[in-house]
């Protein structure tokens, strides 16, 4: 898969990273080397091979539905780089999710 | 909007709706804190729904259960392994930038909601129902106090991770009285099962609308908007009414309907771009590896499928045929959560029509008024009972019953013992209002001529004046006989 | 007595008997650490007050015959990827610079619970994507036996802290060989539990269906001891297996004789040193010696595991490293928007190779790949497995090179990130299969530099991968102390 440097940008806009243009043009040349390197997966005849997402067979842990301890008051936004009010503070939003 | 309607009739809209239920677990979907409404901002967060690093997400049995419930409720298949993606965009009141959800393998697929309009019963299919969680909530600081135009925004996530089940239905609406009746009607299965407290103007029930239009006959899909920020069933009716006739203009102008997200705005009465979908959106599912599959045994199903409460169909069906109710008696009762106390009644004697009104009418105003749940109203079964037979005997006037119905609802008593109390026991003894009934023909001798000269409704005046003698005590029915005896002249006293 | 020197298990017995302190021994690595660290750059934190208060309470409660845990004052390098409470855990990242988590990991609770001495929190690299340690935010940690080398990655503080000597026990995560591969360089031993015997939670993630946490230590029963620590069920953890740790000492000296033990043909070839294939098939032969029953056996699938690695860890990092966004924690770097400031921070905040991952990942996952990457890349982890089951029909354990090179000097692979990927070619099918694997130490090269024996076994089956250790290191009896050309022991000397 050869990548083009408008196929970089639109990933890096999904990935939320604010690429310069030497680095756009870099990973243009990396992802696609990687990307070579990782598509030879498509070499293997998987057929109706179910895919595993881990290794060891787990299934429905569940918690029960009882309260646990949050944090204590203030803890959450202890760590916030901009707070208000108890809140976490952001530059004004754009898109409406 | 000014489509002619026979331009406007060659077009049929297809409306399909989403709608997120906010479940009534005592903790989050996926961690151990509380989910009590209000408090401080962030006050009911942990790493987990806070997304700190390192912190991992373990279900809730509860929210599972409920789940499945719902999907056995609407007639569901329920999966036998399902499994969780994460839905992966930016926003900041998605603490990890992904939303836990599920994409396709659901926990419950294929099943329907029949439903009643004036035109008669229609089935909605669902396409699935699925776990996911809920986001935080952003307040937008700013002179518009919207997200657009604010100057900055504040994050809290308390509501974020609280669980949702998201009910996909099949594009099978057509009109908005439909889409009204779909919503209530899952409205009632959700408050029925008890998985919600279901209030759209709180948020705990949310819908948006799919809304396309296509010429009659055809079968191929136009191109959709998609509706949000109902806050009722009106304002679902209205939107989409709207939303119908703004696109039928387009259509009828020759002009496309862009597919994007549209925000009703209730004050306004229209709806409004939000949006445009640019491509698809991109949301990179892919199953949650910090997850494992749900699975859940076909015993564990039957189980919980055994144990569920009668629905809301079922339970209209079976009032108008045990009762003899009228089928929008026992439709309104099961739709206020009265169906209960009304079977209760009626076993402890009361009259099922009386009972049903009682409640429907009376008890339901008295809630209103106090802005309460009547399915919360302090009234034994028993005091319904007797109140009713209380008028039916004739003990007590309508009027007089209403009275002592407050009372009892304020505590005062059983039906009888308010009105032996307050003396608002109705007179019903022909001895006692002979006296009262002379003394209004004598009073208001020109209503008695007027009477005799043919004119019926004149008696009214008379009545009025016995009532008022009586303090409204005196049986109506029997002091109507009494002045017609003595006007009729069969015993006028000479 | 040089304290330092001293395995886990010595001062264990040393501790018990009231011979020396919880205090001596902590004041001792931290004397170490404050002679090694100018030279290997181990630390990204030394943690000397808390150690010290730590040690004292141990103290106090041995004083008081008061109960202690069975790791009581055993000084121990953490990994920064475990969050601490309160105290500072980067990953490695400037994205999580100054970040004090509000919680402990689970790890560090059961560390706690044990009486381990935590000394310090361990560099690594970024996120724990590399194999060098040079991927680290804050500078390149180097190799106790050549300090202008690598000593391995991700966990490469950690292994370089054991292999100074600055602590007996170390703890490391490996989602790709990220324990052994450095351990392998290192000259020391270092555990890849099966995946869900250790609790992720508080494990800051890379790629959670691969990740785990493990042990590092100078000797094969060091690490037992710290795996039986460590491991064990965690509810806060959906895919931690609810089962007790395997018991790893009760047939730790039973010796090989009867075992099977495979070769793998498949991991003999791709760019391996003639060094590294001597002193491994010289370990090989030794098994057999020991009465081992050798066999070659194929894994047939397992030569695709770095291009499924490749897809799978890299679409995981994708979406877990999306919380870092200026928002609740970490970093920020101001913008207009929100998704300005988003995209601004996490383009500062993260290193080229975690950009690069993330963007792959973001790519694999993306419309229209999904199936012909990730999906297609867990039905090959689906062979892989099916591989190491036919395998484990005929043997009791595999064997290979932990790495098919020693350590390589700082900067050698900076320049091709795919050379760097191909070091974690025969460690990462057992991360792929969630199966254990432990890399030992059987030698070096003709350069002095250490060499590592991976041994392999089926998932749960700890006992017999220590047992087939313990039983070469005996018979080895490889010195771990780093020296030679340009080692840690010539500089300090």
């Amino acid at each position: 898969m050869s990548l083009s440097t408008d196929d970089v940008r639109h990933v890096a806009r999904l990935a939320r990273l604010a690429l310069g243009d030497d680095e756009i043009v870099a990973l243009q040349a990396q992802l696609s080397d990687i990307l070579a390197y990782a598509e030879k997966v498509g070499e293997v005849a998987t057929g109706d091979v179910p895919p595993t997402g881990h290794a060891y067979p787990l299934a429905d842990v569940l918690r029960d539905d009882e309260p646990r301890p949050s944090l204590p008051p203030d803890a959450a936004v202890a760590t916030a780089p901009q707070a208000e009010d108890g809140r976490f503070r952001v530059p004004r939003i754009v898109d409406e999710a | 909007m000014t489509a002619l309607p026979e331009q406007a009739s060659r077009y049929e809209a297809v409306i399909g709706l989403e709608v997120h239920v906010e479940l009534n677990t005592r903790t989050k979907m996926f961690c151990g804190c509380a989910t009590d409404f209000g408090g401080q901002p962030n006050s009911r967060t942990c790493p987990v729904c806070l997304g700190q690093p390192g912190s991992l997400p373990v279900v809730n049995r509860r929210a599972v259960e409920s789940a499945i419930r719902l999907g056995l409720a609407l007639g569901c298949d329920i999966a036998p392994v399902s499994q969780f993606h994460r839905k992966n965009y930016f926003y900041p009141d998605m603490p990890k930038n992904y939303q836990i959800s599920q994409y396709d393998v659901p926990i419950c697929l294929r099943g329907s909601l029949t439903i009643t309009t004036a035109a008669g019963e229609h089935r909605v299919g669902i396409t699935r129902v699925h776990m996911e969680e809920d986001t935080g909530k952003s307040l937008h600081v700013g002179t518009s106090g919207r997200i657009h135009g604010a100057d900055y925004s504040l994050v809290d996530y308390n509501r974020a991770g609280i669980p949702l089940l998201e009910v996909v239905s099949e594009p099978d609406i057509r009109s908005a009285a439909q889409a009204q009746s779909y919503l209530s009607e899952l409205r009632a299965v959700v408050l029925a099962l008890g998985i919600s407290d279901a209030k759209l103007e709180e948020g705990s029930m949310r819908c948006d609308a799919n809304i396309s239009l296509r010429p009659v006959g055809h079968t191929v899909f136009g191109t959709r908007a998609e509706v949000k920020n109902m806050n009722s069933i009106r304002s679902l009716g209205r939107a989409i009414d709207y939303e119908i006739a703004r696109q039928t203009d387009l259509l009828i102008a020759g002009e496309p309907v862009v597919q994007e997200t549209r925000h009703w705005n209730e004050d306004a009465g229209t709806t409004s771009t939000l949006r445009v979908k640019e491509t698809t959106e991109d949301y990179r599912y892919f199953p949650d590896p910090d997850l494992i599959p749900i699975t859940p045994a076909a015993a564990q199903v039957d189980a919980l499928r055994a144990a569920l409460p009668e629905l809301p169909a079922a339970q209209r069906a079976r009032l108008a045929q045990d009762h003899g109710l009228p089928r929008e008696q026992a439709a309104t009762l099961v739709a206020v959560g009265l169906a209960p106390l009304f079977e209760r009644a009626v076993a402890a004697g009361a009259a099922p029509v009386d009972a049903a009104n009682w409640l429907n009418n009376e008890v339901v105003g008295w809630a209103n008024e106090r802005g309460a749940d009547p399915t919360g109203v302090p009234l034994a079964p028993g005091d319904l009972a007797e109140l009713t037979a209380c008028v039916a005997d004739g003990t007590l006037s309508k009027k007089l019953a209403r009275e002592v119905l407050d009372a009892v609802l304020a505590g005062e008593g059983s039906p009888r013992a308010v009105a032996a109390e307050r003396g608002l026991v109705q007179i019903s003894d022909t001895g006692a209002l002979t006296a009262a009934v002379d003394a209004a023909l004598r009073e208001h001798a020109d209503a008695a001529q007027r009477v005799r000269d043919g004119n019926d409704k004149a008696i009214g005046a008379l009545v009025g004046a016995v009532m008022k003698a009586t303090r409204g005590k005196a049986n109506p029915a029997l002091v109507n006989q009494l002045l017609r005896e003595r006007l009729s002249g069969v015993d006028d006293g000479r | 007595m040089d304290l330092s020197a001293c395995d886990a298990a010595t001062l264990r017995t040393l501790l018990g008997n009231g011979d020396v302190s919880a205090v001596e021994v902590t004041q001792a690595s931290l004397d170490r650490i404050g002679a090694t660290e100018p030279h290997v750059k181990a630390f990204l934190r030394v943690l000397d007050e808390q150690a010290l208060a730590h040690a004292a309470d141990i103290d106090r409660r041995h004083a008081a015959g008061e109960p202690v845990g069975p790791l009581a004052g055993v000084p121990l390098a953490l990994k920064d990827i475990l969050c601490t409470a309160g105290v500072e855990t980067t990953c490695g990242s400037r994205i999580l610079e100054h970040y004090r988590p509000p919680y402990d990991a689970a790890v560090v609770e059961r560390l706690r619970a044990a009486d381990a001495v935590v000394v310090g929190k361990t560099n690594m690299d970024e996120f724990a994507m590399g194999s060098s340690c040079e991927n680290s935010a804050f500078f390149p940690t180097r190799n106790p036996w050549d300090l202008d080398r690598v000593p391995g990655g991700s966990s490469g503080g950690s292994v370089a802290a054991v292999a100074a000597f600055d602590a007996p026990l170390g703890i490391g995560t490996d989602t790709g060989g990220s324990i052994r591969q450095p351990a392998a360089l290192c000259g020391l031993v270092g555990v890849k539990p099966t995946y869900g015997l250790v609790s992720r939670y508080g494990l800051i993630a890379f790629a959670s269906s691969l990740d785990q946490v493990g042990p590092i230590a100078r000797t094969v029963t060091d690490a037992a001891l710290l795996l039986a620590a460590i491991g064990g069920h965690d509810p806060r953890d959906s895919t931690s297996i609810p089962q007790p740790v395997p018991d790893l000492t009760a047939a730790l000296d039973a010796g090989v004789d009867g075992l099977r033990v495979g070769v793998v043909r498949e991991f003999t070839g791709d760019g391996m040193e003639p060094g590294v294939r001597a002193r491994v098939d010289a370990a090989i032969a030794r098994l057999g010696a020991l009465g081992a029953d050798v066999v070659e056996v194929s894994l047939p699938h397992a030569g695709y595991g770095v291009s499924a690695y490749y897809l799978i860890a890299p679409s995981e990092c994708s979406s877990n490293l999306s919380r870092y966004d200026g928002v609740r924690y970490g970093l920020r770097v101001d913008g207009a928007t929100t998704e300005e400031m988003m995209a601004r921070t996490r383009a500062a905040g993260f290193g080229s190779e975690v950009k690069r991952r993330v963007m792959i990942g973001t790519y694999a996952l993306s419309a229209g790949y999904y199936d012909a990457y990730y999906a297609q890349a867990q039905r090959v982890r689906t062979l892989i497995i099916r591989d190491f089951e036919a395998a484990y029909e005929h043997c009791d354990v595999l064997v290979s090179p932990t790495s098919p090179t020693t350590a390589f000097r700082l900067g050698e692979r900076a320049a091709d990130p795919l050379a760097m990927y191909l070091s974690d070619i025969y460690t990462i099918p057992s991360n792929l299969a969630g199966a254990p694997a432990l890399s030992l130490p059987v030698g070096t090269d003709d350069a002095g530099l250490p060499v590592g024996l991976q041994v392999m076994a089926p998932v749960l089956g700890e006992a017999v991968l220590f047992r087939v250790a313990r039983a070469l290191e005996a018979d080895l009896r490889f010195d771990a102390t780093p020296t030679g050309r340009n080692s840690l022991a010539e500089v300090l000397a």
